[in-house]
C-alpha cells in the first residue's frame, strides 16, 4: 500500500516528519517497505539564473557561466552542455550536494584555468530520468532560489506499508491516518459525506441472488461528461503509481485508496434490461477490464444484466460495459462482498487487482451509505450531470458487537500497566466507542471497519483489545523481564534446568561428533530427491512423492540419505574433489504418512585417499564403512559384543561387499558395504564407494548403571597364538566369537592378526589367526591351565566352524 | 714398589684414555684387572708382603684397582654416548616432511547453530519437542488459526503429498515448527516450555529462498507469562546467541493468526557493512506473539488459567548473519569447500558453560 505525505495530510493534521511518521508506521505494525522522499534526496537543487554563458577561453567545448543561485551571490560555474545559454533557468547544485545520478559528492575546483565553484544539472544527474542530452532548461517564470523538486511539485515523499492480511482497514489513508492518529502523531480530520439529493428514479434495480453479496448499492447519473480528471486528482493517482484513465475510473480508484473502498461504475448506455443481477456464474465467458477472458463457474460471483454476465464481482469489471470518454450515462456500483468467496474466486482464476485484494481482507460494511453519496458528490463535481436516488439490495449485515477489557487482564497479559485513562484514549481514537466504563473494565463498541476484531461471546475479544492497546503505546515500552525459573512438582523454584535434548537429537549429536571426528564433514541434503534415484534405493513409490514439487529432480521423498551423498560426492569430484568424507544426520522416509520416518545418520566415503610419502593412497571399502557405523553404535551406548554382521544388505549394496548390523533377532541397527557398481554407474559416480546407514532411532537406550570401581588384575596377562584352517564360507566372526566364549573368566579378548589362503592350505580354504589374550585374576597361571584354556579354545573353535588346528 | 704401581696405574689411565672403541677397552680392562690382569697377580701376591706393610699395600692396591674400574667406566659411558650419538645422526628425519595424513571432520553450521540454540533456550528451561515433517493440515494450520480460505494459507506456498490421512485431512510437508507447538500442547497439560528445531519445506527456490530450511519454534505456556517475558526471553536469547552484550532489539506489532498481540523482532546492524549491533539501522530476525486464545482452544488448553507466548525463527537467518554470509543455496550444496570453510570442529561443543558466540 503505496500513499504521499500530502494524501495522508487530507485526513491527518499533523506536522510530524516523514521519519517520525514511517517510525511509528513501523511500531504500531504498519510496516514500512520503503520511503521515496525527492524532498530530502534532491531538496539542496535550486533554481537558478544564468546572467552570462560566454566561451571558455581554453577549451571548444565548455562554457563559463555566472550563476545567480538566490542567495545573493554570482557564482563562477564551468559547463559542458551544449544548451548552458545567457538568460536561461537552471538548476544548480552547490559544493557538498550528493549528486544521485553520478554518485559523487560535489567540489569545488578549477577546470582547465576557470574556477568552477557550483554544478549546473541536468535530468538525469538528478536521477529524475534519462535525459543527459543538456542541463534543465525551465520557463522564465520559475522562481530563482527555490528547491527545484518543490516548484516541480515532487516534492510529497511516497510511503510504501506492508500490510498485514488481517488489516484490510489499513488499506486506504483514512485507515492509516486513524492509527496514526490513535499513536499521538496528529488529529484525524472528521470526514462525511452529506446525502446527495436524488434527481430522477433509477431506471436500473440491483437483485442479489447469492450470499456471497449480502448487500449493495447502485445508483444512476445522466448528463456526465467523461473526459481526463482534474490535476490534483492525476497527481494523486500517479503518485503512488496508478495510471490515470478517465474522471469516472480515476473516482472508483481514488476511493478504493482513500477510504478503502473499491466501486465500479458501469456505462449504464450499454446495460440490457432494468436489473442488474448479483449470481452465481453459469459458465460464461466475458472480456474483463484487465484484458484477460474470464469464464465465471458457479463458484464464482458475477454481476449479469439482460444479456448475461458482464462482470466478476468484487474482482474485475467487464469490458462491453465499462465506461468511456463517451459515456453519458452511468450506474455506480457500490458492494459488498463475501471475503472467501472472493478470496476463492480470484485464486481460481489468477486475478488480483486492487477490489480484490481489499474484498477479500473484508470492507468496512457500516461505510456503504456515506461511500455512496461521497463517491456521487465527487461524480457530480467532476463530470457534471445529475444523480437518481438510491437504489439498494439485500440489507446491511449485523456488524455491530461490543467487547469487554479488564485492565487487570491486560496487566496480566502484556505485563505492563497501562493508565485507565490511556486505554480509553486509544481505544476511542481507533474508534472503539466505550458504552460502559468501571474501576475494573471498560465496554466498548467494536467499530464496523475493524473486521479483524472480534465482539464478545468470541473469545478472542478482550485479546484483540489488549493487542489494540499495546501495539498503540508501543510494544517497545514495555519493560522485559526474564523467564521466571520452572518449579518442581512441589512447587519449588529450579535454577537448573532439566536436560534440553531429546534422547533422538542427543543420538544425533552424538553421530555427528563421532563421524567428524573420523575426518567426515557434515552435509545437509534435501529430504526430496528425483524419483528414479529413490527407486535405486527402495523408495519412489507413489505414497513417498510430492503431490507439486518445485521441480522434477525434487519429488520424491528421501528413503535413503545415500543417494544424496552419492551426488555430491560426485559433484566434488567433478570440481576436482576427488577424496569425500561425508555424513548427514536427518529424516528418511519408510512411507508418505505421517511419522513413516525415522532418523538416519548416513556415511559415505568416496575415492582415493590422496599420494603421500608416509601412507599409500588407498581406496574407501566396506570395512572403512563398517568402523564408522561401529564407532557411532559405540557411542550411543551400545555393546559392540552385541552387535551382529550378517552378509545380507539391501540390493544397492555390493553383494559380496556389504552387511547388516542387528543387535537381537529382530532390530536392524543399519546397512554398510561398497555401493553397487550398477547403482554407482545410474549415479555418475566412479567406485569404489563405501557408505553405511544406521537408523539412530532403532539403537537401544543404553542401561544406565553406575561405572562403580574396574577390576584391575595385578598379574600380568599373556596372550596364546592360534591359526585355524576352516572352509572359505565360515565367517571370521563365528571364530572369534568361539573362542572368545571358550573360556569366559580367564580369556580377557580375542583379536584376529592374519586372514592367509594358499596351496600350502588347501583350494576352498583359509587359515584365520587369533591372538587370545588370558587374563589370570587370582593368581599367576601354570603352564598346565594355560595349556587346559588353549584346548578349550580350539575345541570351542573346532565345534563352532569346523577348523582344524594349523600345524 | 710403590713407585711401581703408581706407573702402571697411570699407565693404565692413560691407555683407557685412548681406548678407541669398547673393544680396546675391554682389551686394557682384562690386562689390568682380568683373572691373569697386572693388578689381579699383584692383589694374589699380597700375602708374600711383609706383614706390617702388609695393610698399606693393600689399601694401595684396593685404591687403585677403584681408580681404573672407576675409569674403566666412564669411558665406557663415554664410548657408548659417542656410538649413540653416531647411531641417532645415522637416523636423522627431516623433520619438515608433511605429517601423515588426517583429514579434518566439520560440523554443519545449521546443526552447530540448531545445538547453540538448544544451549541458551536449555538454560532458560527451554526442552526439545519434535515432530514429523509429514503432517496433517490440521496440525499445520487449522489448528494455528489458519482457516481453509486464510490468506496466510496461500502464502506459504505448500507442498501436499497425494491422498488424505485416515482422517480425511491433506497431507503436507510441514511449512514451519509451528506444528511441534500443537503437539506439545495436546501432548500433555501445561506448564510447557519447548523449543522445536527442525526442518521446513515450502515450494519456493532462488538465492534467499530453499525448498527446505530449518526453523526453530518457541513455546512458554504458564499461568503468568507475560508479554514481558517474551521481550525477556528473546533479549537474553539474541544478545547470547550473537554475543552482543548491549544487542539492540526492537519489537514491532505485527501479524500472525496463531499469536495476539504478534510481533516481529529486530536486531541493530549497519545496514552498509553488516556489522550486527550498531550503525542504526534494523534488520527483521524473527516472529513471535502471545499464544492466541482460539489456538489454546484448540488443543484443549483453557485461556482464562493459561498463557503464554511462541516464537519461530529461520536458522539459516539467524547463521547467515551471525557469520557473515549472504548467499543460502549452497548450505544443501554439500560442495566440500564451502563445507570445510564454513563448518565447525566436533570438539568444539557449544555449551553455556564453555561459551557459545
Amino acid at each position: 500500500m503505496k500513499f504521499t505525505l500530502s494524501w495522508l495530510k487530507t485526513h491527518l493534521d499533523t506536522d510530524a516528519s516523514v521519519e517520525r511518521i514511517s517510525t511509528a508506521l513501523s511500531q504500531i505494525g504498519l510496516e514500512v517497505e520503503g520511503v521515496e522522499d525527492r524532498a530530502a534526496a534532491l531538496g539542496a537543487f535550486r533554481i537558478a539564473h544564468v546572467v552570462e554563458a560566454k566561451q571558455h577561453p581554453n577549451a571548444d567545448r565548455l562554457r563559463v557561466c555566472r550563476v545567480d543561485g538566490g542567495d545573493g551571490r554570482i557564482l563562477n560555474v564551468v559547463c559542458g552542455a551544449p544548451n548552458a545559454r545567457t538568460g536561461m533557468k537552471a538548476v544548480v547544485a552547490l559544493p557538498g550536494a550528493f549528486i544521485p545520478g553520478t554518485g559523487i559528492t560535489l567540489k569545488a575546483g578549477a577546470i582547465r584555468g576557470e574556477a568552477s565553484e557550483a554544478m549546473l544539472l541536468s535530468a538525469r544527474e538528478m536521477g529524475l530520468g534519462e535525459d543527459h542530452s543538456g542541463i534543465v532548461d525551465l520557463p522564465e517564470d520559475a522562481p530563482v532560489g527555490v528547491p527545484y523538486v518543490t516548484w516541480a511539485g515532487l516534492d510529497d515523499p511516497v510511503i510504501e506499508i506492508a500490510v498485514t492480511p488481517n488489516r484490510g482497514d489499513a488499506l486506504s489513508v483514512r485507515g492509516i491516518a486513524r492509527d496514526l492518529a490513535a499513536a499521538g502523531l496528529g488529529t484525524l480530520k472528521p470526514w462525511s459525506a452529506p446525502a446527495v439529493p436524488a434527481s430522477h428514479a433509477s431506471p436500473l434495480r440491483w437483485v442479489t441472488e447469492t450470499p456471497a453479496c449480502p448487500f449493495v448499492l447502485g445508483r444512476h447519473f445522466r448528463g456526465v461528461t467523461n473526459g481526463p480528471s482534474p490535476e490534483w486528482l492525476r497527481r494523486r493517482l500517479e503518485s503512488i503509481g496508478l495510471r490515470p484513465i478517465s474522471a469516472l475510473v480515476d473516482i472508483t480508484n481514488f476511493f478504493t485508496f482513500d477510504i478503502g473502498r473499491p466501486l465500479h461504475v458501469f456505462d449504464a448506455g450499454k446495460l440490457s434490461g432494468g436489473t442488474l443481477t448479483m449470481r452465481q456464474g453459469r459458465g460464461e465467458t466475458f472480456a474483463g477490464l484487465h484484458g484477460r477472458d474470464v469464464t465465471a463457474t458457479e463458484a464464482d460471483t458475477v454481476i449479469a444484466d439482460a444479456s448475461g454476465a458482464l462482470a466478476l464481482a468484487g474482482i474485475v469489471g467487464g469490458e462491453s460495459t465499462g465506461c468511456s470518454e463517451a459515456t453519458t450515462e452511468v450506474f455506480l456500483e457500490v458492494a459488498l462482498f463475501d471475503p472467501v468467496a472472493i478470496a476463492n474466486s480470484g485464486r481460481r482464476l489468477g486475478t488480483q487487482t486492487d477490489a480484490r485484494y481489499r474484498f477479500e481482507r473484508g470492507i468496512d460494511a457500516g461505510l456503504m451509505e456515506a461511500a455512496t453519496e461521497a463517491a456521487t458528490r465527487m461524480i457530480l463535481d467532476l463530470c457534471g450531470g445529475e444523480a437518481s436516488e438510491v437504489v439498494r439490495a439485500g440489507g446491511e449485515p449485523a456488524w455491530h458487537r461490543t467487547a469487554t477489557l479488564r485492565l487487570a487482564r491486560l496487566a496480566s497479559f502484556g505485563g505492563h500497566d497501562v493508565p485507565p485513562d490511556e486505554v480509553v484514549r486509544i481505544l476511542d481514537r481507533l474508534g472503539f466507542r466505550a458504552t460502559a466504563r468501571d474501576a475494573e473494565k471498560l465496554v466498548v463498541a467494536v467499530p464496523s471497519w475493524r473486521n479483524d476484531c472480534a465482539g464478545e461471546p468470541d473469545p478472542q475479544a478482550e485479546y484483540d483489545l489488549i493487542e489494540e492497546v499495546l501495539r498503540i503505546i508501543g510494544l517497545d515500552t514495555i519493560t522485559p523481564a526474564p523467564m521466571p525459573p520452572l518449579t518442581d512438582a512441589d512447587g519449588r523454584a529450579r535454577t537448573v534446568p532439566a536436560v534440553a535434548v531429546t534422547p533422538a537429537m542427543g543420538r544425533a549429536i552424538a553421530a555427528r561428533r563421532v563421524l567428524a571426528g573420523r575426518g567426515m564433514v557434515e552435509a545437509v541434503s534435501f529430504s526430496f530427491m528425483p524419483r528414479a534415484t529413490a527407486q535405486l534405493f527402495g523408495g519412489g513409490d507413489d505414497a513417498r512423492m510430492l503431490a507439486n514439487p518445485i521441480a522434477s529432480d525434487l519429488d520424491a521423498m528421501r528413503p535413503s540419505i545415500i543417494p544424496n551423498l552419492a551426488a555430491a560426492a560426485a559433484r566434488n569430484a567433478a570440481r576436482g574433489l576427488a577424496e569425500v568424507a561425508l555424513f548427514e544426520t536427518g529424516p528418511v522416509f519408510s512411507g508418505g504418512e505421517s511419522g513413516e520416518q525415522t532418523l538416519a545418520a548416513t556415511g559415505l566415503r568416496a575415492g582415493a585417499s590422496p599420494r603421500h610419502w608416509a601412507a599409500p593412497a588407498r581406496s574407501p571399502d566396506a570395512m572403512d564403512a563398517k568402523a564408522d557405523a561401529l564407532a557411532v553404535l559405540s557411542a550411543l551406548g551400545m555393546n559392540l559384543d552385541a552387535v551382529q554382521v550378517t552378509a545380507d544388505a539391501p540390493a544397492w549394496f555390493h553383494p559380496g561387499r556389504s552387511g547388516t548390523l542387528r543387535f537381537g533377532p529382530k532390530t536392524i541397527l543399519g546397512t554398510f558395504g561398497e555401493l553397487h557398481p550398477r547403482v554407482l554407474a545410474a549415479l555418475d559416480l566412479p567406485g569404489p564407494v563405501a557408505a553405511f546407514e544406521l537408523d539412530l532411532l532403532g539403537v537401544p537406550e543404553p542401561k544406565k548403571k553406575r561405572r562403580g570401581n574396574p577390576s584391575l588384575s595385578a598379574f600380568q596377562p599373556l596372550v596364546r597364538d592360534f591359526a585355524f584352517v576352516v572352509a572359505e564360507d565360515v565367517a571370521a566372526d563365528a571364530v572369534l566369537r568361539a573362542a572368545k566364549g571358550a573360556e569366559r573368566v580367564l580369556i580377557e579378548s580375542v583379536a584376529l592378526f592374519d586372514v592367509f589362503r594358499g596351496p600350502a592350505i588347501g583350494e576352498g580354504k583359509k587359515s584365520l589367526a587369533i591372538a587370545v589374550t588370558l587374563q589370570p585374576r587370582e593368581r599367576t597361571l601354570t603352564e598346565a591351565e594355560i595349556d587346559a584354556v588353549g584346548q578349550k579354545v580350539i575345541a570351542a573353535v573346532a565345534k563352532a566352524t569346523g577348523a582344524v588346528l594349523r600345524g | 714398589m710403590t713407585d711401581d704401581l703408581a706407573t702402571f696405574e697411570a699407565e693404565t689411565l692413560a691407555r683407557i684414555a685412548t681406548a678407541a672403541d669398547l673393544a680396546a677397552l675391554d682389551a686394557v680392562r682384562v690386562a689390568a684387572l682380568g683373572k691373569n690382569g697386572t693388578l689381579t697377580a699383584l692383589m694374589k701376591g699380597l700375602g708374600a708382603v711383609a706383614a706390617d706393610e702388609r695393610k698399606a699395600r693393600g689399601a694401595a692396591l684396593n685404591a687403585a684397582k677403584d681408580a681404573l674400574a672407576a675409569a674403566i667406566e666412564a669411558r665406557r659411558a663415554g664410548l657408548a654416548n659417542t656410538a649413540l650419538d653416531a647411531k641417532l645422526a645415522a637416523e636423522r628425519l627431516d623433520v619438515t616432511l608433511p605429517v601423515r595424513p588426517e583429514v579434518p571432520g566439520l560440523i554443519h553450521i545449521i546443526s552447530r547453530t540448531v545445538e547453540e540454540i538448544t544451549a541458551i533456550f536449555g538454560a532458560m528451561g527451554f526442552t526439545v519437542a519434535e515432530g514429523p515433517d509429514i503432517e496433517d493440515d490440521w496440525k499445520n494450520f487449522g489448528a494455528l488459526n489458519i482457516p481453509e480460505h486464510h490468506p496466510a494459507r496461500q502464502d506459504h506456498d505448500t507442498f501436499y503429498l497425494p491422498g488424505r490421512t485416515v482422517d480425511g485431512r491433506e497431507k503436507v510437508l510441514r511449512t514451519h515448527t509451528s506444528p511441534v507447538q500443537i503437539r506439545s500442547m495436546t501432548g500433555g497439560p501445561p506448564p510447557i516450555r519447548v523449543i522445536a528445531p527442525g526442518r521446513t519445506y515450502r515450494a519456493d527456490h532462488d538465492a534467499t529462498h530453499s525448498p527446505m530450511f530449518h526453523q526453530v519454534e518457541g513455546l512458554a505456556i504458564d499461568r503468568a507469562i507475560t508479554l514481558a517475558h517474551l521481550k525477556g526471553c528473546l533479549v537474553d536469547f539474541l544478545r547470547a546467541f550473537f554475543g552482543i552484550a548491549q544487542l539492540p532489539v526492537r519489537f514491532r506489532s505485527s501479524y500472525f493468526p496463531f499469536t495476539e498481540p504478534s510481533m516481529e523482532v529486530d536486531i541493530g546492524w549497519n545496514r552498509r557493512t553488516g556489522e550486527l549491533g550498531a550503525g542504526g539501522d534494523w534488520l527483521e530476525i524473527l516472529g513471535s506473539g502471545m499464544v492466541h486464545p482460539k489456538v489454546l482452544l484448540n488443543c484443549g488448553i483453557d485461556h482464562r488459567e493459561w498463557q503464554g507466548f511462541a516464537f519461530g525463527m529461520g536458522i539459516e537467518r539467524v547463521a547467515m548473519l551471525k557469520h557473515g554470509l549472504t548467499d543460502l543455496r549452497p548450505f544443501y550444496d554439500s560442495d566440500l569447500r564451502w563445507l570445510r570453510a564454513t563448518g565447525f570442529r566436533p570438539e568444539d561443543v557449544a555449551s553455556t558453560a564453555t561459551g557459545i558466540a
